[in-house]
């Protein structure tokens, strides 16, 4: 408890993530990876596909489990916890899949309602209603309230994906490549969203993306995963200063 | 050193090469991948069930889930599960008929007919039917979920996804598979009577009445009850196979088939033990 509140307080790190491995079979994807994020704080982890950083997210909300090293929610190690408990400590967390992950046999509306329905049972039907009208203003989806994840664009699915992961008020959020996929503009819009979303709810915001103009945007702090572990940590300009020959490269190529 | 020389001598070689070749050989590779396999997948499964299990017994339980896998398991199943049974009573008629006149034993033949479909017929079709309607539909519908990450999305809104997903499909193919052999027996028994009037005219009252002398409760309670364990097989290999896919549309597919396959191999399977069960404790 006492941890938990040490964890809320100042600029304590809500997400600490210290000396990470993770192999699946032979390949090694991290091999030591630590960070940290406080509140109000938004950090991207940048790298190439297939670099573990997507990986990474998953190690942080649970769905995975690091082969050693810890991954600390408020203070708390949530290796080895139990589903339920994990779902405590998740219930303070925003995830916003890759590819929106929508339950495709619900409606946008029933979407965003789906963790309302589940932990704020104490919420009448018209006032679940009115916060998923809120949310859906806030993410610009409340037009297609009715419509099935199957009838919106990818960039409209991310959208409501950010307005359910929004739900339960976070004070975590995890985007995994909020850009991928999606054309410029509405790429653009994505990471204002986030920028106006980050302002208002002052999270902790940890952002998984290889598209270095959204990091730039949307990031006050960045990390450059490479071969396992981070390659260089820091805010842009210290990116873009660097001597380490992969971190001149990917700013090359980005 | 002796020994050496005679072997060497005799043109014998016993060294440890040949033991290089069956460590390397692929036959020998592969099988010990499927015994690994094997085991990985009982090993998986006792897991699931633990997670099931533990997630079915502590709030909060989804009894909005459950009321709605009533209705997809029990109602939708219901016309393919009483045409099956139909078709086997008409079957039956046909060949039993066939038989006992053979025998001069025809006036047998409601008797047969509703014993083979009480005790047998109707819950083993009623199985194999529900495996194969449950078991895809099942492990296709979770398999697609789990490659488009919903399972996870479910996960990270801190909702359990054995609770939400899992226990509830089981418990309604446990409770809802019973309630289905009833109706193929029903569906059975009428069709074999209609096959049968159809060859030589008898009212159903007289066919059921002709049917049911010397059956007792344990004709019919028992054989229908062994449908829940059935039900628990079909319900529990389908989550399980749809809830471990990997791999895209592929592995859907595989997931479904493998549902179909191992369910209906397991009905089978289990049939044989609780057919003996029966006998021993309801002669």
């Amino acid at each position: 408890m006492e941890r938990e509140k040490a964890g809320e307080e100042g600029n304590a790190p809500v997400v600490a993530v210290e000396d990470v491995h993770k192999s699946f079979g032979e390949q090694k994807v991290l091999t030591g990876v630590s960070l940290q994020v406080s509140r109000g704080e938004t950090l991207a982890v940048l790298g190439r596909s297939g670099s573990g950083k997507s990986v990474l997210l998953r190690l942080i909300i649970g769905l995975r489990k690091p082969d050693s090293g810890s991954v600390r929610i408020h203070g708390q190690d949530i290796a080895g916890l139990a589903l339920d408990r994990l779902g405590e400590i998740r219930i303070r967390m925003g995830f916003l899949f890759q590819y929106g992950a929508l339950y495709d046999s619900l409606t946008v509306e029933q979407n965003v309602a789906f963790p309302l329905q589940h932990h704020k049972k104490e919420m009448s039907r018209s006032e679940r209603g009115g916060r998923v009208r809120e949310l859906l203003a806030e993410v610009g989806m409340e037009r297609d309230m009715e419509k099935m994840p199957s009838d919106i664009s990818g960039g409209m699915q991310k959208r409501v994906g950010l307005a359910r992961a929004l739900a339960l008020e976070p004070d975590i959020l995890l985007l995994d490549e909020p850009t991928a996929g999606l054309d410029p503009i509405s790429a653009a819009e994505i990471c204002d969203l986030v920028l106006t979303l980050q302002e208002q709810h002052h999270m902790a915001s940890i952002v998984v993306t290889h598209d270095l103009h959204s990091a730039k945007t949307i990031a006050n702090r960045l990390i450059l995963l490479h071969e396992g572990t981070i390659a260089i940590e820091g805010a842009f300009e210290e990116l873009q200063h660097s001597d380490v020959e992969f971190v001149r490269e990917f700013l090359r190529d980005s | 050193m002796i020994d050496g020389k005679l072997r060497a001598v005799a043109g014998i070689d016993l060294s440890l090469p040949r033991l290089d070749i069956l460590h390397t050989s692929p036959t020998v590779s592969s099988a010990r991948n499927l015994i690994g396999e094997f085991f990985e997948w009982f090993g998986d499964l006792g897991v699931f069930i633990w997670q099931v299990v533990r997630a079915a017994v502590t709030p909060p339980f989804e009894f909005r889930e459950l009321f709605r896998q009533l209705d997809e398991i029990g109602s939708k199943s219901l016309p393919v599960v009483a045409l099956a049974g139909g078709a086997i009573g008409v079957v039956l008629s046909l060949e039993a008929r066939h038989s006992l006149t053979r025998f001069g034993a025809k006036s047998l033949l409601p008797a047969a007919i509703v014993f083979a479909v009480l005790d047998e017929t109707g819950p083993i079709i009623t199985g194999l039917v529900a495996s194969g309607r449950l078991g895809a539909g099942i492990g296709a519908e979770l398999a697609s979920m789990k490659v488009t990450e919903q399972i996870d999305a479910i996960e990270a809104s801190a909702v359990n996804p054995y609770r939400l997903l899992a226990a509830p499909r089981i418990l309604a193919c446990i409770l809802m598979l019973p309630l289905l052999t009833l109706a193929a027996d029903f569906c059975g028994l009428v069709m074999g009577w209609v096959a049968q009037t159809l060859v030589e005219p008898i009212s159903f009252y007289r066919f059921i009445n002709d049917g049911f002398k010397g059956a007792t409760f344990n004709d019919l309670l028992p054989p229908t009850f062994k449908t829940a364990v059935f039900g628990l097989i079909i319900g529990l290999v389908a989550c399980f196979q749809g809830m471990r896919t990997r791999g895209g549309a592929v592995g859907v597919g595989r997931a479904a088939t493998s549902s179909v396959v191992l369910s209906s191999l397991f009905v089978i399977l289990a049939d044989v033990v609780l057919v003996k069960i029966i006998i021993a404790f309801f002669p």
